[in-house]
């Protein structure tokens, strides 16, 4: 599953773990992360990710 | 009885009782050779608030200005608008004298805090944005800035003096005796401020703008701008974000910045003639040797310019090592709209120039053209980087209309 990274603060969502702070399950692919996911360190929207390289 | 360490009173409720840092001369890699300010402001209603607090070595002055218009423990609230250790370095020792009844941070506040003085027990509390906080004659209204520029950064707003505490936005480091801007030559506050937006906050413009459009649309009213670095504005507030939104937006103007080192004056004098042909182009050019140039003040310069134009020797087969510097800072800070260009002399070898490309492709800047010489350049050499400047400078001219 790919890994998106957010273009502002250089966080990773990494489907394997989901994401804790936004009570995202693991294996929770990102295409699948609610509209209004917000990154939990910077709080920028989705769109604001890119696949990672 | 002494009176030195003076508050500043800014309103009827509000002072200044932060420090003036007239010593420190570099800021985590960024130059301050005009010095810094701690800002700290205590609002004192029936409910004695103090916004931020200072470097841990300082707190002892800003506890004298405290002490002078309040006794400490009278101070029921602290909040922190930012805990990066400049304003919250004091925190621990502060909230052990005053043990205030609470203390506030934004969530990623909090859990920086906590991250930073794993070591003490503070009670801290999460504000949110929206969320306000009672002082009796005067409310504070809290205001998350992700990012602006660190994950916990928050702004506090209390509508009653239409008063601001921004945080490090539009902060600078400059240590005055003055605490107003107004009371400082204009010149020193525009240029502090732009060093401090383009060494700073430049990476996160996208979301300076979006910040900005919100606070436009909220009608926010801001008569004072109280932030934690640098003079309080009481005036011009308007010109203060307009230059906010230019910076943030970064339009291209005709000006080249060239960065170059040099070992026994090539490289030198291909920048000279590139800059010559820039200006034979139509555009404009600034020549910083990196020998003598600091990184911060490069990164100043970039933010009202539209090129990047970047020398620099081949040794041991690789870029110069103060090149490398400037342009890992550089590639941090994210400039953009910029259009760029590689150039610089070798014995053998000769790779600095394709590793200076690849920092300026990573940088998504858009590179024009490149030039190397073996050795020493010669007339149909320095020719070529003459056309190249011509060249450049055309594009700047376009560019920037």
């Amino acid at each position: 599953m790919m890994k998106y990274v957010c273009n502002v603060c250089g966080y990773v969502y990494d489907p394997e773990y989901g994401d804790p702070d936004n009570n995202i399950e693991p294996g929770t692919r990102f295409d699948d992360l609610p509209d209004d996911y917000e990154c939990p360190i910077c709080g920028v929207g989705k769109e604001d990710f890119s696949p990672e390289e | 009885m002494s009176d030195f360490f003076q508050p500043v009173k800014l309103t009827d409720t509000v002072y200044w009782v932060g420090v003036i840092d007239w010593d420190v001369r570099d800021f985590h890699g960024y130059s301050t050779m005009r010095g810094t300010t701690y800002n700290a402001y205590l609002i004192v209603t029936d409910r004695v608030t103090l916004i931020d607090t200072v470097k841990e070595s300082f707190v002892p002055e800003m506890m004298s200005r405290i002490s002078r218009i309040v006794s400490p423990e009278d101070i029921s609230c602290i909040i922190s608008n930012h805990a990066e250790i400049d304003h919250s370095g004091g925190l621990p020792r502060v909230a052990s004298m005053v043990k205030p009844d609470r203390i506030l941070a934004s969530k990623m506040g909090v859990r920086t805090l906590r991250e930073h003085f794993n070591h003490c027990e503070l009670n801290l509390e999460e504000v949110k944005t929206g969320d306000t906080l009672d002082l009796g004659t005067r409310t504070l209204r809290f205001m998350e800035t992700r990012m602006l520029h660190w994950p916990d950064s928050m702004f506090t707003y209390m509508p009653e003096e239409k008063l601001l505490f921004s945080q490090d936005a539009f902060g600078m480091h400059l240590a005055t005796a003055e605490r107003f801007a107004d009371l400082v030559g204009p010149t020193i506050v525009y240029r502090e401020m732009a060093k401090y937006y383009a060494n700073i906050l430049l990476p996160y413009s996208d979301l300076v703008l979006k910040l900005l459009d919100h606070l436009e649309a909220s009608k926010m009213k801001i008569d004072i701008i109280a932030n934690d670095h640098g003079p309080v504005f009481r005036r011009d507030i308007a010109n203060v974000i307009g230059w906010y939104r230019q910076w943030a937006e970064q339009k291209p103007t005709n000006l080249a910045i060239i960065v170059y080192d040099t070992m026994w004056g090539s490289t030198q004098k291909m920048a000279k003639v590139i800059a010559d042909g820039i200006y034979k182009g139509g555009g404009r050019a600034l020549i910083m040797p990196m020998g003598g140039s600091h990184r911060s003040d490069v990164a100043t310069e970039l933010l009202h310019a539209g090129a990047l134009v970047v020398g620099s020797p081949t040794l041991n087969n690789n870029i110069f090592p103060t090149m490398a510097d400037v342009l890992v800072y550089l590639k941090g800070l994210r400039p953009k709209n910029l259009i760029g260009a590689a150039f610089g002399s070798y014995g053998w070898g000769g790779e600095a120039v394709a590793h200076i490309r690849g920092y300026l492709e990573e940088m998504n800047i858009d590179v024009q053209s490149e030039k190397r010489v073996k050795y020493v350049p010669d007339d149909a050499d320095l020719d070529e980087c003459y056309q190249m400047g011509i060249t450049l400078g055309y594009r700047l001219a376009e560019n920037s209309q």
